[in-house]
């Protein structure tokens, strides 16, 4: 059939380009980011992140001169680069803001006083004065240079380890696998029990259980907010770890119920009855039987709960506190967004170790994730 | 305590109490309130089954009952009671109606109801069916799928810097700008934004049309339906008619507008056309997941009816859209429906990227700016239950196919 159903060259052609296209767009965005989280600040504020392998001929940010001087022939000099081996090549550079391209490579220029100021193309430069230059204010100079492609991990040296402005991305971090990884593993354990009951156990009222779970699969969680911090507050844990636990339990368990339970009803009824019939109780055909079986099931569910818990902003903000030390990582974000929305080398970087994580568990566990997406909706 | 650790202890707590608890209450169950010997060791048995399901369901039921149930009925208590507590009837309601902001969240809404399920399902539909057909198609489905595992506000920070802006003078960083800037109002630009637009805006209003005219001509030719079944074509027919309606503006709009060229735009900043660079990024993210389920729905059409069609010589679109389309349509509702409630609960993106500034609120963050920035649970509250309104109508049907599924 294959070869007749429409696979015609010319179209077969079209489609491996249409989906180029597609997965170009997809990816893109992502790859940007990634990109930029490389790039110094000036380098992504100067040009495009898709220019970022090419060289670049670009106005750098004003250098002041520094360096120690010493005497010779009867004046003062000071020498040294004005790069710190970047292999940048100037073509023209400046003494003044208002007219940053008066001189080309390797010229001089006087400065007054009777100062001058040579810088090669490589950016060495030779500052000369008649008069000591202890204690005055050394000039800056004004370079339009081309710069080789750089990459750097500096971005994520400072933001993994230099708290900004009292906010520490990696406490962040942490706060992110504090929550995420118990509101992972207990919702699983609850679910699972309370799966095996609806599919394989009979009692009057399980086919209105199961409604009602899948009545509260699309409860937005927005309603439970305040009667849970009201709860929370009564029983006296207020909003920390704890509730947070506790509330993405409650919240993911809908949906885990619902998928384990479509997982189960589907073993097959010979092995669990002829466990019944060799004298095994409910919990041992549980715990022996069902839950080894369960195993993709119980990893999609695990997936999609970590990613879910990993990314929620609404749950973090609410339950946990917006103080810098309490927060999440995409609290965190969010914060970065509103304080530092210019400085795209410190929100790249930030949004990338964010989604790391995330990523990371969907490249390793996709088959299992797109298990549990089947079992969910296609029925 | 350090966090880390706590978090430890209670995953141990938590796993271990769990585990104790199923265990010890099964143990007593068996062996100290129903024994399963003596004299009535048989009655006992009975008894002890008919009690242990409900060992089993009670953690998930109690968690249940209190963290999603029990909730609703508060809220909905909450919206009806003012600030110090005292039940104020509908007046939080009357006030969130009077509010200019809450009709812009709800218009805003209404246009992510329609935009996002609508455009991650096509887009779904056709990456599936596109990389089916070809032997990279897993890679390149994983690609697309990947958006899936970004968080909301790492998106946002994504598009951010792909909607960013700069001065004329200087070289853009934002990649649309960047794109944008090359379109000087030539014969290109007349070719990719005039009448390539313009071909998309036509075919979308009479694809609206017909699908309107589809929905409504069983009721003009006096059929005998059911009254639900009639009103549903009437709202049917009149959302069509406002879908054709706005693609006539957005027509006319794309073959008269003077298109600022050589002008670097705030993208997020122009009203009406910002909620739709905002929708970009759900849809992005949306995708993957309706191309997951579609794809394996797709592979699931029985192949002897493909085979019927190409033999009585229909073409690889009639294929798609007669054959292969109708088959899937259930599982295209559940996609759809499914991507409607995601779209009903966006917060995130909207308080990341814009936080609700210029015409871009949404339901879900005008809820939260109620609650808690403003302070008004009141409001707050009645915000929430109408979020819950719209979503009622999925969760009755949903409820309705599982008890079919469950007979």
């Amino acid at each position: 059939m294959d070869n007749i159903a429409g696979k015609k060259p010319a179209l077969l052609w079209a489609v491996h380009l249409s989906v180029v296209l597609l997965v170009f767009l997809w990816v893109v965005p992502t790859f940007g980011l990634l990109v930029s989280s490389f790039r110094t600040g000036d380098q992504i504020s100067s040009s495009g992140w898709w220019r970022s392998v090419q060289t670049q001929e670009s106005q750098l940010p004003a250098i002041r001169i520094r360096g120690e001087a010493v005497e010779r022939d009867g004046s003062f000099v000071i020498a040294g680069d004005l790069f710190e081996n970047t292999g940048a090549e100037i073509s023209r550079w400046g003494i003044n803001s208002r007219d940053t391209e008066a001189f080309a490579a390797g010229e001089t220029a006087d400065l007054g006083d009777g100062q001058s100021l040579t810088v090669q193309a490589d950016g060495f430069f030779e500052l000369t004065s008649e008069t000591s230059l202890e204690g005055a204010r050394l000039p800056r100079v004004f370079v339009t240079a081309s710069t080789p492609p750089d990459f750097t991990l500096q971005n994520y040296n400072n933001v993994l380890f230099s708290p900004l402005a009292g906010q520490s991305i990696g406490q962040a971090f942490l706060n992110t696998l504090t929550v995420a990884i118990p509101a992972t593993i207990i919702p699983i354990l609850v679910a699972a029990f309370a799966a095996y009951a609806l599919a394989w156990m009979d009692f009057p009222g399980r086919a209105l259980l199961v409604a009602f779970v899948v009545g509260l699969l699309v409860v937005p969680l927005q309603l439970a907010l305040i009667p849970l911090l009201q709860f929370h507050n009564w029983i006296g844990i207020g909003k920390g770890y704890l509730g947070i636990w506790l509330a993405h339990t409650g919240f993911g368990l809908p949906l885990a119920v619902y998928l384990l339970r479509n997982y189960m009803v589907g073993l097959p009824r010979d092995i669990i009855e002829s466990a019944k019939v060799d004298g095994a109780s409910d919990f041992e055909i549980f715990v022996r039987i069902i839950l080894p079986l369960s195993f993709p099931a119980l990893a999609s569910f695990a997936i999609f709960q970590f990613l879910w818990t990993w990314n929620d902003l609404l749950v973090a903000l609410v339950f946990l506190g917006t103080g810098n030390d309490q927060q999440v990582l995409t609290g965190n974000l969010v914060n970065l967004m509103g304080s530092r929305g210019g400085d795209w080398e410190i929100l790249a970087t930030a949004a990338f170790i964010s989604i790391a994580v995330p990523l990371i568990v969907f490249f390793a566990m996709q088959k299992y994730l797109v298990r549990g997406l089947l079992a969910g909706s296609v029925k | 305590m350090n966090p880390a650790f706590q978090a430890l202890v209670v995953i141990i707590i938590g796993v271990g109490g769990c585990v104790g608890y199923f265990y010890l209450s099964n143990l007593f169950l068996d062996k100290v309130l129903f024994p399963a010997k003596g004299a009535m060791a048989g009655r006992n048995i009975n008894r002890a089954n008919a009690i242990r399901p409900w060992l089993f369901l009670f953690p998930a039921l109690a968690l249940l009952t209190l963290y999603l149930a029990y909730p609703v009925f508060a809220t909905l208590w909450l919206s009806f009671t003012g600030r110090d507590g005292a039940f104020v009837g509908l007046e939080n309601y009357t006030r969130m109606i009077a509010e200019p902001k809450f009709a812009e969240s709800l218009t805003n809404n209404m246009l992510w109801l329609i935009v996002v399920p609508a455009a991650s399902t096509a887009f779904g539909l056709l990456a599936a069916q596109l990389t089916d057909r070809i032997s990279w198609g897993n890679l390149a489905k994983s690609l697309i799928f990947m958006p899936m595992a970004i968080s909301f506000v790492g998106a946002s920070v994504i598009f951010k810097l792909i909607y960013d802006v700069r001065d004329v003078s200087v070289a853009q960083i934002g990649l649309l700008n960047a794109l944008w800037l090359q379109f000087e109002g030539g014969i290109g630009s007349f070719l990719l934004l005039r009448l390539l637009p313009g071909l998309f805006v036509a075919s979308l209003l009479a694809a609206f049309a017909y699908a309107g005219w589809l929905v409504l001509r069983p009721l003009l030719q006096g059929r005998a339906e059911p009254l639900t079944l009639r009103a549903g074509r009437v709202i049917g027919a009149a959302v069509a008619a406002f879908l054709v309606y706005e693609m006539a503006l957005w027509l006319l709009g794309v073959v008269t507008n003077d298109l600022p060229y050589g002008q670097p735009q705030t993208w997020l900043q122009k009203p009406y056309w910002n909620s739709f660079f905002l929708m970009a990024v759900l849809i992005w993210i949306q995708t993957g997941f309706a191309m997951v389920i579609l794809s394996a729905a797709l592979r699931g059409v029985p192949e002897d009816t493909i085979e019927a069609a190409i033999i009585d010589g229909a073409n690889p679109f009639q294929i798609f859209f007669k054959i292969k389309v109708p088959q899937i349509m259930g599982t295209i509702v559940v996609v759809w429906t499914t991507i409607t409630i995601t779209v009903l609960k966006v917060f995130d993106i909207v308080l990341a990227m814009t936080n609700g500034q210029w015409e871009t609120q949404v339901l879900a963050n005008y809820m939260y700016d109620k609650m808690f920035r403003a302070l008004d649970w009141g409001m707050g509250s009645a915000a929430a239950m109408t979020i819950m309104a719209l979503v009622t109508p999925i969760l009755v049907w949903n409820v309705w196919n599982a008890r079919k599924e469950m007979r």
